[in-house]
């Protein structure tokens, strides 16, 4: 998951590969099909609203894991 | 006026309180030399998660967006709702380019994008561009802070001009003496001041109306013609483009740039961006404050004899709250223009000391004499903000906010692009500048507002069927796109050819006076040399 460390290996060049995760939260919000509609409704809000809303919570748990996966090695500081 | 006695001695109060914040800045974490631009800049590049997250937070959301998200969604409906997924896309992009640009200008010493692109691709005329780009970009955006201000203001029935003034003197004065440590300071009230007003109308004002499916039902009620709280056919690639070129054009804005390069780590940009969203609930909750104001049949003042619609977010207070939580309200909206201000005036300063005044008026600047130029831009650019809005029209600012989002977006492939590869020739991206930025200003000239009575530069949604007929590629006839978006993807297309052309005429490339390993650099590995000039490629480390 993380580039070995102990030989002096140039260091990734493109980073660590669970940064394609990434593109999960980036792609999904623009997904229109997904949210533009009314139903169903939760605690009064569409669903346009709430699932939009729901999304942020993608980002947050997708960018933890990734700085998780990827702090481990020399940039753990 | 005496009727809003209470919430004017509040917001008062609560503003001036801030101020002296602002003042004391200048001591909190006191620098060994205040005359450096690092200091003033970026206050000494020492930031941690903590305060990166107040300062970037009271950077990136902004008065303005308090008070016009809403009122677009008061306004239009679904598509104002476009700033949630905007800022919720932007942080899994933030999170690896921005890390990059930090590491590289913690190796070099730079202080703003333009410096980035002057080592990167050998190419002074691609960095003036740059910085010259960002300043024009950034000028309209300070000037817009006002607009939040101003909206707060006639809410409170004061006069907006002296009342400005004298909140833009202070604050060009605390920014002055304290640099970027004043709105980081202060960033802390902002936001706990925001955070408290927000989470109490959220449950507040939806309890005094009779809840949540009120409100939508009166939005619902509202737009019933255009079935307006969803997308529809003709503006869902807006949606799209709009967020995601948005998104784009956030993080190339020399103020995040600034805010960014000011922590200390790449930990900290990187826990950042699992924080930051935090904004990002808060303001699609500031948003429905649009709805709110739709279903407590809040009429926004009139300026002119029309209805300015940035005043519906401090109306709704107004009408909601008692007196006391509406000042409260109110100064929150205030101070949340002062932080974002400071911040703007710093980038757009430091762009203008290090890419125009060291590079082309006195090279043998001393970094004394570059944090004394800082200082004296940032008051222009302030001065500068206040005649805009006082002289010519608030309005101005707005349409001139709307064309520095498309023209930031044109620096995307030297700065974006530039952090992965060098691919791109520097001759590639000046012609791909100037592409993206006439097909950009093009656009918006010919898009009418027949709600302000503009024929030119009234919005940033440009209609397909201008140019082809969209149901032939199987979009809707009314498909609309966000202008920034096309031009940038112009801006990219040129930008490929030209290199192509250049690698194939041999053209000269200028030298890139970076290392691939500068882009993974962190602290600790290298004291970084204090703002030093362009270096060549230091030898990579050997293990």
């Amino acid at each position: 998951m993380v580039e070995p460390q102990t030989e002096p290996v140039p260091r990734g060049r493109t980073g660590s590969p669970w940064h394609w995760l990434l593109i999960i939260p980036v792609v999904v919000p623009l997904l229109v099909f997904l949210f533009n509609s009314k139903n169903p409704y939760i605690l009064g809000f569409p669903r346009f609203y709430w699932l939009q809303l729901i999304f942020i919570l993608l980002s947050v748990a997708t960018t933890l894991v990734v700085y998780r996966l990827t702090s481990g090695g020399r940039s753990g500081r | 006026m005496k009727d809003h006695l209470a919430e004017i001695i509040i917001a008062a109060v609560i503003f001036l309180a801030v101020s002296v914040v602002g003042f004391v800045a200048a001591r909190w974490r006191r620098p060994t030399d205040m005359g450096h631009l690092d200091e003033w800049g970026l206050g000494g590049r020492n930031f941690g998660s903590w305060i990166t997250w107040f300062l970037v937070g009271g950077d990136l959301y902004t008065a303005y967006t308090f008070v016009a998200v809403p009122a677009l969604l008061f306004a239009s409906g679904a598509l104002g709702f476009y700033a949630v997924p905007y800022t919720v896309i932007v942080y899994p992009m933030v999170f690896v380019v921005l890390v990059r640009l930090w590491s590289v200008s913690h190796k070099h010493g730079f202080v703003t994008p333009a410096d980035f692109v002057r080592a990167r691709s050998g190419s002074s005329t691609m960095a003036l561009l740059v910085a010259i780009t960002g300043i024009v970009a950034t000028m309209p955006y300070i000037a817009l802070q006002l607009v939040g201000i101003e909206a707060v203001l006639k809410s409170m029935h004061v006069d907006p001009t002296w009342a400005l003034i004298i909140a833009f003197a202070i604050l060009a004065a605390y920014t002055y003496q304290s640099g970027l440590r004043a709105p980081a300071l202060i960033a802390f009230v902002k936001d706990a001041l925001i955070y408290l007003v927000i989470i109490v109308a959220i449950i507040y004002i939806p309890y005094k109306l009779g809840g949540w499916h009120k409100i939508f039902d009166a939005a619902d009620t509202k737009f019933a013609k255009t079935h307006g709280t969803v997308l529809n056919a003709g503006n869902q690639w807006q949606y799209v483009t709009w967020a995601l070129g948005s998104a784009l054009a956030l993080f190339l804005y020399p103020h995040s740039v600034t805010g960014v390069l000011a922590s200390r780590s790449r930990n900290v940009i990187k826990r950042n961006m699992s924080a930051l969203p935090a904004y990002s609930l808060l303001l699609g909750l500031i948003a429905l404050l649009g709805y709110m104001a739709i279903a407590a049949k809040t009429v926004p003042i009139k300026t002119n004899g029309k209805p300015d619609n940035n005043t519906v977010v401090p109306q709704l207070f107004d009408q909601m709250f008692p007196h006391w939580f509406a000042g409260v309200a109110f100064a929150a909206v205030a101070i949340g223009a002062l932080v974002p201000a400071a911040i703007m005036a710093i980038a757009a300063a430091n762009l203008f000391t290090r890419n125009i005044f060291k590079e082309y008026i006195k090279r043998d600047a001393t970094p004394a004499q570059e944090a004394a130029a800082s200082k004296i831009a940032s008051l222009v650019v302030k001065a500068g903000a206040v005649l805009v809005i006082l002289l010519i029209s608030p309005q101005f600012s707005i349409d001139l906010q709307l064309i520095g989002g498309v023209i930031i977006l044109q620096t995307l492939p030297a700065v974006g692009i530039g952090l992965y590869t060098r691919w791109l020739h520097r001759w590639g991206l000046v012609a791909g500048w100037v592409a993206g930025m006439g097909l950009g200003v093009w656009m918006l000239y010919q898009i009418p507002n027949p709600a302000t009575n503009h024929v030119h530069f009234g919005g940033s949604a440009f209609l397909l069927s201008n140019w082809f007929d969209p149901t032939s590629i199987g979009l809707d006839a009314k498909t609309q796109v966000y202008v920034g978006f096309v031009a940038v993807v112009a801006n990219a297309i040129v930008a490929v050819l030209v290199t192509l052309i250049c690698r194939a005429i041999k053209a000269p490339d200028g030298v890139d006076a970076t290392s691939p390993d500068d882009y993974l650099a962190d602290a600790g590995d290298s004291t970084p040399p204090p703002l030093a000039e362009d270096q060549l490629p230091e030898p990579v480390p050997t293990s």
